[in-house]
């Protein structure tokens, strides 16, 4: 195994474009190095991104954020503006782990596992959040849901990588959310997560955005689900439209997390309860 | 009672002579012990739950440089009979691997990654067979046989051959009984198999010479029994091989018997080097016993004014693929609490393609309390009587012919149930989707083959000497009860888990015995050695021995007419024992009998989220009989942990295997242990009831407060969702069916 510490992304790129056999990039290391450790994936090459200028700092970027590929979910949570205007997103990326896990773990590599269950994932797209990717042929643009393609994949091609996360203007009236269900209260894995994302214009929910994880093989964006709240007051009716559209939406398989028809309905239950705390902190009440 | 008075150090609350070590990491376990030229080991493991393993060759391992030495089942002894053979079959597997985990070769290589890397290369042959790993497919007609003629003669005819031993008892004509009930309950009861989940993976560092001399460190609830199996596994004789038990991080009762000791020793011998090897987590999980998974029948009758008239169950419990699942512990338990006039219990031992289980906490006891007291508790709410006062109209007392046979001595049930009734936890108000639930639990408890040493310094400090590993804060316990004999400072006295070659044989630490008899061999070595101190001060004295007594530390004369002496301390005594008679010693070895049985009483509140099926614990109180409690802070602990093992149980953990017979979560990650945020504060009350058979009146507490958690919870959340839950672990999509099946009738 070749270990290296390339000091920027165009001598990362060089590396991976040229790295033969399996390639992973290494940042808080929280999923490369147990799956290492329990001979699930034992990489050829290991590029830590660690030694990149500027990967640990969060940015104010066009009225929203730039995160770097290396900021840990502790520093996410500790950022004094950030929890304020996107603690849906912030949230997501605590409920990672445990305290000891959260001062390594970032918000690119719980993206880049490819976990259908990754926390922060769903979190990001119902906040409409993208990411940069560098590769030999320069930086593209690509929003979050673009990026899973099946479990442990990535639409990444060989040489690229992603050199920033880029959270939109959180603008006004607006707020999100991210609940997960798991069985215990804390260590575990969502068995079922929902990010909301809305803005109102009173009590009338004016956008939305609603991403489900683990009940697909990559996190879902469903429309049906916004669609069902645009233009109203999230009364009972539209929170059963709202669950039953992300129950709906699910296309989970039976494992020892979960069954497919508990993870169905939870969706619904779930979406129900994020769409409220997202409307809440938006300013509205129910 | 030797003492109906009060005690000067018994019952304080001291710091454990071995936490200074613990919390900063001077402490030495299983993996901490190393070796000049030390090999690491790694084994070998079947992928198969059950297959024929055709060849192991491991040619291309023996190739790597780092790699000096191979070991297969051809390594081992041969013509063991009886529980070494089951023993060794397990450690090794022999013709067929039996469950996924299975060992089937080891090696031992110059670092630990060479060893992982060896071990992939030993390719084995194998031919898979039919696997079965439910406990009642596994008795079912047309299933997978495990091993012919594994059963004993216990097994009445006409029984798969997987039924390996049959146990039946009780008293009374039952279906006389269920004719005089105003109400028969009937239900069938389901728990998976649980790990006991102890924080230390199983380590050890063995060294054995082709002189058949040996050492090895390992982490154990017992380092004797780690002797005599490892001795005769390997083929040499026990008292060459001196075991020295390292600080541990939790038993449970998982760590009663050996599973990687032998294969360090077997692989030492072969290369000549110390080994060195240390399981992973999922070995842990796959490789190492968990509990029985049951299926259980529960009937009871009762009448209208809350006397059972007859209890009848019948316990199948699976036990991996070997006999010695508990059954028949579970069905002697089952009924224990309740004096009956009519009862029957019947217990089936059955083998499955599943890792060897080892005791856990009371083995067997929990299930059969989960499977009566929520019968009971069914009962109580279709009469609509108090669960406390019917369990004290029919408690077990003192003469009470017990429902597996002999007449109970002095008990504390009574006083345990008199004592929750009290407590505010019973009488306080439920928030509306909260449910309250109790039960009462009961345990053998143990004394066993004890031998301990106490040797004086002679600067008037002791130091004593157990043989039993101290699995709960025994070595507190320890010190406590020998300052009170010997009337001096708790700090003053130092207590030593001694290797096998230093003391005595002495069982295990299992069956709450440690306390309770290495205590009593404690209290009764330092007699010996007050005796010997007397003697001392009457030769210098030069009056009889007999007017000499022993108080607060000092020899003084019996009285008046005994002489007027100045009290001579054990420091003084101590300091010239050279000159005076030589070294004072006290040492006591016996196998004492008068284990108080134990008896505990749970009350659980418990919250239920309709919607996803997640339960929350949100109160708990453990009340349970001690006998006498000698260092109250660590009887809580047990109290304590006898819970949280049991929430774990009642609501998340559980083996889970897939289609192929592998055992799908072998992580903590997927292996849902309760994380501290899971649990409330749990509340705890110390009932003292004086075991007779103890100098102090100790019982011992470690198993008995795993034995009503299960029921206590489960009646808690059968409470609070309105539907009975009859299969653990209450998972949330399990209490979400059973929301659907009673919402639809």
């Amino acid at each position: 195994m070749q270990y290296h510490t390339p000091g920027s992304f165009e001598d990362a790129i060089a590396i991976a474009s040229f790295a033969e056999g399996v390639t992973r990039f290494l940042a808080g290391g929280t999923d490369v190095l147990v799956q290492l450790r329990a001979d699930i994936v034992t990489p050829d090459n290991l590029i830590d991104v660690k030694h990149i200028d500027g990967v640990t700092k969060i940015e104010r970027e066009d009225s929203g954020w730039r995160i770097g590929i290396a900021v840990s979910g502790a520093e996410m949570s500790e950022h004094p503006d950030l929890h304020n205007e996107w603690p849906g997103i912030v949230e997501a990326m605590d409920l990672v782990g445990s305290t000891q896990i959260q001062g390594r773990a970032t918000l690119t590599g719980n993206l880049c596992n490819g976990s259908p269950a990754a926390d922060s994932v769903p979190a990001m797209i119902a906040a409409g959040v993208s990411v940069s990717v560098a590769g030999p042929n320069g930086t593209r643009k690509v929003a979050v849901e673009d990026i899973p393609v099946a479990p442990g994949r990535t639409s990444l091609e060989k040489g690229e990588l992603i050199s920033a996360v880029h959270i939109p203007a959180r603008g006004s009236d607006g707020a999100d959310a991210y609940l997960r269900f798991i069985p215990r209260t804390e260590m575990d894995i969502a068995v079922v997560g929902c990010g909301v994302n809305l803005r109102r214009d009173g009590k009338t929910i004016t956008e939305a955005r609603v991403s489900l994880g683990a009940v697909a093989p990559t996190a879902l964006l469903v429309e049906e689900a916004a669609e069902a709240i645009i233009g109203t007051a999230l009364d009972d009716a539209a929170l059963e439209t709202l669950a039953a559209a992300a129950s709906a939406a699910c296309n989970p398989i039976d494992d020892k997390r979960g069954t497919i028809k508990f993870r169905k309905h939870v969706a619904g239950v779930l979406a129900r309860r994020t769409a409220k705390i997202a409307y809440e902190r938006a300013g509205a009440s129910i | 009672m030797d003492r109906p008075n009060g005690f000067k150090f018994v019952g304080t609350r001291p710091d454990r002579p071995d936490g200074m070590d613990k919390v900063t990491g001077r402490a030495k376990f299983g993996a901490d012990a190393t070796a000049p030229g030390m090999l690491h080991a790694a084994i070998v493991r079947s992928p198969h739950a059950h297959a024929k393993i055709l060849k192991i060759d491991s040619t291309k391992a023996e190739a790597m440089k780092e790699v000096k030495a191979v070991v297969t089942r051809a390594d081992f002894a041969e013509g063991l009979t009886g529980e070494n053979w089951n023993i060794l079959e397990n450690v090794m597997a022999g013709d067929k691997a039996l469950y996924d985990g299975h060992a089937v070769a080891a090696v031992a290589a110059t670092t630990p990654l060479a060893a992982r890397d060896a071990a992939k290369l030993i390719a084995v042959e194998y031919e898979v067979l039919p696997h079965v790993t439910d406990v009642d497919k596994a008795m079912a007609e047309g299933a997978p046989v495990i091993r012919e003629g594994a059963a004993d003669k216990s097994v009445p005819d006409g029984l798969h051959a997987n039924v390996v031993r049959y146990h039946e008892s009780g008293h009374g004509d039952v279906e006389a009984g269920f004719a005089e009930a105003d109400l028969v309950v009937e239900e069938s009861f389901k728990t998976e198999a649980t790990h006991q989940g102890y924080i230390e993976p199983h380590a050890c560092l063995g060294q054995l010479g082709s002189d058949g001399k040996g050492e090895l460190w390992c982490c154990t609830q017992g380092h004797f029994i780690v002797q005599k199996t490892c001795a005769a596994l390997i083929g040499i004789e026990a008292s060459q091989l001196r075991v020295t038990a390292s600080e541990i991080g939790g038993g449970f009762g998982g760590k009663t018997t050996v599973f990687i000791e032998p294969v360090a020793l077997a692989l030492s011998r072969k290369a000549n080097r110390p080994v060195k090897l240390v399981m992973s987590r999922s070995e842990v999980f796959r490789a190492t016993g968990p509990t029985s998974s049951t299926s259980m029948d529960v009937k009871i009758g009762m009448t209208r004014d809350g006397t059972i008239t007859a209890g009848e169950g019948v316990f199948r419990l699976q036990g991996g693929a070997f006999p010695g699942a508990p059954a028949d512990l579970t069905a002697m338990c089952a009924f224990a609490p309740y004096a009956l006039k009519n009862v029957k219990q019947t217990g089936y031992d059955v083998m499955s393609n599943r890792p060897k289980q080892a005791a856990y906490r009371a083995p067997g006891s929990p299930m059969a309390a989960f499977a009566v007291e929520s019968v009971i508790d069914e009962l109580c709410k279709k009469l609509d009587l108090d669960p406390v006062e019917v369990r004290l109209k029919n408690a077990s007392k003192e003469g009470t012919k017990s429902s597996f046979g002999p007449r109970f001595d002095r008990i504390g049930l009574v006083e345990t149930l008199e004592a929750a009734k009290a407590h505010p936890h019973y009488s306080a108000p439920l928030e509306p989707g909260q449910g309250r639930g109790l039960s009462c639990g009961f345990w053998f408890n143990h004394g066993g083959e004890t031998s301990v040493s106490l040797s004086l310094s002679e600067d008037g400090t002791v130091a004593l000497s157990v043989g039993t590993p101290d699995i709960g804060g025994s070595r507190a316990s320890m010190c406590l009860m020998v300052a009170e004999e010997l009337g001096i400072p708790y700090e003053n006295v130092r207590t030593t888990i001694a290797d096998t070659a230093t003391l005595g044989y002495n069982d295990v630490s299992h069956g709450s015995r440690v306390t309770y008899a290495s205590g009593l061999a404690a209290i009764k070595a330092a007699r010996d050695v007050v005796n010997k101190l007397c003697a001392r001060a009457a030769n210098k004295w030069g009056i009889d021995k007999e007017a000499v007594i022993w108080e607060d530390g000092c020899a003084k004369p019996a009285g008046p007419n005994a002489g007027d002496f100045e009290p001579l301390p054990l420091a003084r005594i101590a300091r010239t024992m050279g000159r005076t008679g030589g070294p004072i010693s006290g040492h006591f070895e016996a196998t004492p009998e008068g284990a108080g049985m134990s008896f505990a009483t749970h009350i659980v509140d418990a919250e239920v989220d309709g919607e996803t099926g997640q339960t929350k614990v949100t109160r708990y109180t453990v009340v349970q009989d001690a006998g006498k409690a000698i260092h109250p802070s660590y009887v809580e602990g047990q109290f304590q942990g006898g819970a949280a093992q049991g929430i774990g149980w009642a609501l998340n953990e559980e083996y889970i295997y897939g289609e192929d017979g592998r055992l799908q979560n072998a992580v903590f990650l997927d292996y849902r242990i309760p994380v501290a945020s899971d649990l409330p504060m749990i509340d705890t009350v110390i009932v003292e009831v004086p075991n007779p058979g103890h100098p102090y009146g100790v019982r011992g507490v470690g198993e008995t407060s795993i034995c009503p958690p299960l029921a206590a919870i489960a009646n808690a959340v059968s409470d609070a969702a309105g539907v009975r839950l009859t299969e653990l672990p209450m998972s949330p999509p399990r209490i979400l069916d059973a929301l659907e099946r009673q919402a639809h009738g």
